[in-house]
């Protein structure tokens, strides 16, 4: 049987599984509060691997393990961002927020100011971020059946898409904020489970030193001791001083992008208590911790055992090497059948990554479309909660045809950098009034709206006249240049804008509501009068 | 169980008094000034990423160098913040945000 085989039938499995929690779940899940939240009933522990299927990506999983194995260091400083960024919603967020919100981030926007504008704002960086993020998932799924399955056609790339595309609205629309969990909590112990699986074979093979694995490592990638050293990737010497702010401004964004990802925020509305979300965020930093450890190991472990030049012949990008090195180290210790094995797992592993991340951010901007702007924007909070939850449904249809077909559209350019962008626009936008509202008593709607608009259009604009779109080789349109931005990564530029504009739209505005920020804050801190969970 | 309603004058009310206003200071002491630490020593190891990589380059011991060892604390100070804020809050926070809250439950339920 080849690999393409297993890795099909197991990846059949995973899916069969998932859609009988999906069935479940939607049998569970009648109120407002079960779609959106979950009943607001799983636990710190369910809720930490929960956030781990969510944030840990096929592009932080073979993403990041490629670069390691390509570039070496660079990678694991891309790992290190979106691990400290955990401690950013651990102490500023997480609590906070599950105590003052209810179903999505504008609701603790919303909670002191004029709901109507900041909802809209709040609704539209939600659907925004998300979208770009689903984007370069479901384009990364078409890309990665070629690589695995040994599909290359077009048209293959394309069923691929819809292929993903559809089961994750299943997932949304029947499962909701239950199936949705559910799928990523057993992603999540999947995934954790095959790479520390790899990760113990091929530090064995090395006699668990880690120093014999990294010495191989550079020499077998034909970088040598550079492997192991920054600078390969991110700011090399050849882009000069630009390069280096560059990577400056790339750490600045995954370290405060974490903590305004609007499918992130909405997960510590899923647990009956602000100590359970702080329990859930710990649960959840040890697990991505522990990952990130892992890709090390597998990185430089598919540069020490499958080599540069094997990985970049199957995909320049390295997005394979991580594959590759189950096949390599699978076949060395347990023979040809036992790295067939290893790969149909790694590659079945990887699309139960991808359909977790894409479900968690359909399941985000339907939510917020829902709630934040027909509920409360449209019909201006006289819809019923019913009437929410069918709009919830619907919405997460048409936003995941809409997320197909932009995929299919996008399928043949290079949209690796969305992750980045939204990750950008969620430092700039999202959390200038997420952390002005719940610390700073003078905040007011003006204020809010100028960060979220301030930090997205910034950031989107910076990005629109950078490298990464126009005027590159490796640009999203090649042919063109109308660059003139010379970062790839708006953050350091956009971040303080965010925040500028923030404190400059309270400022200038003299609307302020004393009494409304007493309640946040006590609500906040004490969680009286919080959102309880329900009981079934 | 539905989600009990307060009126305003109970938020203000507990806002302004003595036990509140040191449970705010007590979250505020510990999370501001370790927020700026974290983000300020990963700050630091970005930027020595970008402008220090002679020293960053410099061998340990065996094929391990400051970059790697720079690397590794930063998870090890993550993983031990997030022990300590926890054992914070436990002690300090927790107790203290328990018993504003349960007054006025009990006020509103009887």
């Amino acid at each position: 049987m080849s690999h393409e085989t297993l890795s099909t039938i197991l990846f059949v499995f995973f899916v069969a599984g998932t859609l009988g929690i999906t069935f479940w779940a939607s049998r569970n899940t009648k109120t407002a509060a079960d779609y959106y939240a979950g009943g607001r009933s799983f636990s710190g522990l369910q809720n930490g691997l929960a956030i781990g299927g969510d944030y840990m990506s096929a592009a932080s999983f073979l993403g990041i393990a490629g670069i390691i194995a390509l570039s070496g260091y660079d990678g694991f400083l891309y790992s290190i961002g979106f691990l400290v960024a955990w401690l950013v919603a651990l102490l500023l967020v997480a609590e906070l927020m599950r105590n003052s919100g209810k179903f999505t981030m504008a609701d603790v926007l919303a909670f002191r100011m004029s709901p109507r504008p900041v909802r809209t704002a709040a609704g539209v960086s939600t659907i925004v971020v998300s979208i770009f993020y689903l984007l370069a998932q479901m384009v990364g799924a078409g890309a990665l059946v070629g690589l695995l399955l040994g599909i290359h056609s077009e048209a293959g790339k394309i069923w691929t898409i819809i292929g993903v595309g559809l089961l994750m609205i299943v997932y949304v629309v029947f499962g909701g904020m239950k199936g949705t969990t559910w799928v990523q909590i057993v992603k999540a112990v999947l995934l954790m489970t095959g790479a520390a699986l790899i990760t113990l074979l091929v530090l064995g093979k090395f006699g668990f030193n880690l120093s014999s694995l990294l010495g191989e490592a550079a020499e077998k990638s034909g970088k040598g001791q550079a492997l192991l050293e920054p600078g390969l990737k991110y700011g090399t010497e050849a882009q000069g001083i630009a390069g280096k702010i560059d990577l400056i401004s790339l750490g600045l964004a995954l370290v405060l992008g974490t903590a305004g990802l609007p499918h992130i925020l909405i997960r510590f509305y899923t647990v009956p208590t602000s100590r359970e979300a702080r329990k859930s965020v710990q649960w959840g930093i040890g697990i991505i911790g522990v990952f990130y450890l892992l890709t090390l190991v597998l990185g430089f472990g598919a540069a020490a055992l499958v080599g540069g030049k094997a990985i970049t012949e199957q995909d320049k990008a390295g997005n394979t090497a991580a594959p590759q090195l189950a096949e390599a180290i699978g076949r060395e210790i347990f023979g040809e059948v036992g790295g067939t094995i290893l790969l149909a797992v790694i590659a079945a592993v990887a699309f139960a990554t991808i359909l977790a991340v894409v479900a968690g951010l359909t399941l985000a901007s339907s939510s917020s479309f829902a709630h934040d702007l027909y509920a409360h924007v449209f019909k201006r909070g006289t819809a019923t909660e019913r009437q929410e939850v069918v709009v919830a449904r619907i919405s997460a249809f048409v936003i995941g045809a809409v997320a197909i077909g932009l995929s299919i559209f996008a399928q043949s350019l290079n949209v690796a950098f969305l992750v980045a962008l939204a990750f950008a626009v969620a430092a700039s936008g999202n959390l200038p009034a997420i952390l002005f509202s719940l610390f700073w008593k003078r905040f007011n709607t003006a204020g809010a709206v100028s960060a979220i608009y301030g930090g997205l259009i910034t950031s989107v604009l910076l990005v629109v006249f950078s490298p990464v779109v126009s005027g590159a080789p490796t640009a999203m349109f090649p042919e063109v240049d109308f660059h003139w931005f010379p970062l790839s990564n708006p953050g350091i530029v956009s971040i303080p804008v965010g925040f500028l504009a923030g404190y400059l739209g309270t400022t200038l505005s003299k609307e302020f509501n004393a009494s409304k920020y007493a309640e946040i804050e006590v609500r906040s801190l004490t969680g009286l009068g919080a959102e309880q969970a329900t009981e079934h | 169980m539905t989600t009990r309603q307060h009126d305003a004058s109970v938020y203000e009310e507990i806002q302004t008094s003595e036990r509140f206003r040191e449970l705010r200071s007590r979250f505020r002491r510990w999370v501001f000034p370790m927020t700026v630490a974290f983000l300020a020593w990963y700050v630091l190891y970005v930027i020595m990423s970008g402008f220090a990589r002679g020293f960053m380059g410099t061998k340990l011991f065996g094929n391990i160098n400051v970059a790697l060892v720079f690397g590794i604390l930063q998870f090890v100070s993550t993983f031990l913040i997030a022990w300590g804020y926890s054992r914070h809050a436990a002690r300090k926070l927790d107790p203290l945000a328990d018993e504003l809250r349960h007054e006025v439950e009990e006020k509103t339920a009887a």
